[in-house]
């Protein structure tokens, strides 16, 4: 009501009728209700439950469950190793995902941005691995692991890395790789895309004018390049961790967790206690503390761009 | 052209080839199991092409397998996701593209929100919610779940289509006469088709790759959708490498046909939501 009082005042000398003025006050929730409704009662009233969910004994097969049971899930948490493991390996797991999704990528949008004939052709098939579904994505790197079918168990043992033709993905100390690795692939287009296209959005003139000055490619990419770069990686390094580190199918289809939870992050880690153990209230306490974990995090980013954009 | 020069342009090329390699070779395994008969599966573990080539484990797949439900599952859910998912986007780009309205800035922080928290946590809380009104196991829910997981990111990319579109467009046509939600339908909408596309295809792979939520609410071969199907089938018949990989291929398709039609839109798509993968 507030809005429409705001607009009337605006626009004293609207001669239009009171019907057609409310119409065109309403117009943009009109339009905007049904998206809106939506996500409202399939992610915001979820999200709720499941924190309050977080506070009680809801387990799927036991239908006595449900009482509130205070911070016990929490206090069960704390004493769970394999919780501690699991945000262990979220870190190495997305460390490492972005470090070398990122590396790749950049270099990889470097090469493209020179023109050569049969750049379209060549860009639509790096390009690729990004339209295949994650699942077929983790299913393909793990079906190449495996020494019954797969070359690369077989090519690690001719180089030596391995004394004999073994799977890694049931590797303990090992199993972690083969997510990492199917996930730099998938992702690589990911970070070139972005990076491309600020790259191509430089002007060429700059390029040009430093030559004449006689700057050599180095120096060229380190004062023209990378500044133009900045913001491009910064946003999308700091966005693709979060969204690197709730991202388990890779996880779930290849190692399952497995070894004996050698491989689990927190997001996969919750999926296999709702999922196998059907234990909806400690899944649910268990995403709560990545929730607040992942808050921090992004509060961390917001504080810092502020103290950068002060700095300037 | 200096030596050093020709070294660096061959340098250049072989790096590229590289990437090329490194992109295509899980896919071209993943085909050349897929043709490769099963007496010469394991005989000819690691050769780069098999000695002899055959279509049995296509045809078992397509014959004797579930498979073509499971296809077909997926085909209804990731259309209708992403026509539903198009037609809501739209609506809501165009708000957020043409009006400035109290509480935008909420919904627009709300959407975003929306693209950065884990949405494993809601595994739990919507499998309770759906479960009562007999949306598990049903194709119907998933679409309902799929359709507001995509929404956001829609949303932003049709807004960047619509801020495309400069606004004397419909400003004329409402001189003329015409209400501005005539003028959205019959002059804005059909100058963003291509816009309509690109979202269309977006939101089919998007709805096409879905895993986590498909495993918690089938359970049934009678909904499962291509992920659950195979996933299953790895699980139960983990010997048939020939046959899973035949089926790997087949899920390619769509994905590969759709990756297509939005190539020219990928940054686009990749900036809109931010987030999105």
């Amino acid at each position: 009501m507030d809005s429409l009082a705001a607009r009337s005042r605006g626009s004293r000398r609207d001669q239009r009728p009171l019907r057609q003025r409310l119409a065109d006050a309403s117009a943009p929730y009109l339009y905007s209700a049904p998206a809106l409704i939506l996500i409202v009662t399939v992610m915001l009233v979820p999200l709720v439950l499941g924190i309050s969910y977080a506070f009680r004994d809801i387990q799927l097969l036991n239908p006595f469950s449900g009482g509130f049971i205070g911070l016990d899930h929490f206090k069960a948490l704390s004493q769970d190793e394999n919780f501690y493991r699991a945000l262990r390996n979220t870190l190495w797991w997305t460390g490492w995902s972005v470090l070398l999704q990122f590396v790749f990528g950049l270099i990889l949008a470097l090469l493209l941005d020179k023109p050569f004939h049969g750049r379209a052709i060549v860009q639509a098939l790096v390009f690729l691995p990004w339209a295949v579904p994650s699942f077929l994505a983790g299913l393909n790197w793990s079906w190449l692991f495996n020494p019954v079918v797969g070359p690369l168990p077989h090519w690690f043992f001719a180089l030596g890395l391995m004394s004999e033709p073994a799977n890694i993905l049931s590797d303990p100390q090992l199993s972690m790789w083969g997510p990492i690795i199917a996930n730099v692939w998938w992702g690589i287009p990911f970070f070139a895309i972005t990076l491309l296209a600020a790259l191509q959005a430089i002007p060429r003139d700059l390029y040009e004018a430093a030559s004449i000055d006689g700057a050599g490619p180095v120096q060229r990419f380190i004062s023209i390049t990378l500044p133009f770069l900045a913001p491009t990686i910064a946003i999308t390094v700091l966005l693709r961790t979060v969204w690197i580190s709730n991202f388990a199918d890779l996880i779930i289809v290849m190692t399952n967790g497995g070894p004996a939870d050698r491989s689990q992050i927190v997001a996969s880690y919750i999926f296999t206690q709702a999922f196998r153990r059907l234990d909806f209230g400690y899944a649910s306490a268990i995403a709560l503390v990545l929730l607040v974990l992942l808050i921090t995090y992004s509060m961390l980013i917001v504080v810092l761009r502020q103290w950068l954009v002060s700095k300037d | 052209m200096t030596g050093k020069r020709i070294l660096s342009t061959l340098a250049h090329r072989l790096a590229i080839l590289a990437y090329v390699a490194f992109a295509l070779f899980p896919l071209y395994w993943l085909l050349k199991v897929s043709v490769t008969p099963n007496n010469l599966l394991y005989s000819e573990g690691i050769r780069m092409w098999p000695s002899q080539t055959s279509f049995e484990h296509f045809e078992f797949v397509l014959r004797h397998s579930e498979f073509p439900t499971f296809f077909k599952n997926s085909l209804i859910v990731s259309g209708s996701t992403a026509v539903i998912v198009t037609v809501l986007a739209s609506l809501a780009g165009y708000a957020m593209s043409r009006f400035n309205f109290r509480g935008k800035y909420w919904i627009v922080t709300l959407m975003l929100l929306t693209q950065m928290f884990p949405l494993v946590m809601l595994v739990a809380p919507i499998f309770k919610m759906l479960s009562p009104l007999g949306l598990t196991n049903s194709l119907t829910g998933l679409v309902i779940v799929y359709t507001a997981f995509n929404v956001p990111f829609a949303t932003f990319l049709m807004q960047s289509f619509f801020d495309g579109i400069p606004k004397d467009l419909e400003e004329a046509a409402m001189i003329d006469g015409a209400t501005q939600f005539v003028a959205f339908r019959q002059i804005i909408l059909p100058l963003t088709l291509p816009g309509i596309a690109a979202t269309l295809g977006f939101v089919f792979t998007a709805a096409w790759s879905e895993l986590l939520f498909s495993l918690m609410l089938i359970s049934g071969n009678d909904a499962a959708t291509f992920p659950v199907g195979l996933l299953s089938f790895v699980s139960k018949f983990s010997v048939d490498f020939g046959q899973m990989m035949a089926a790997g291929v087949m899920a390619l398709i769509p994905a590969c046909l759709f990756f297509l039609l939005i190539q020219r839109y990928l940054v686009q798509g990749l900036t809109a939501g931010a987030v999105k993968g």
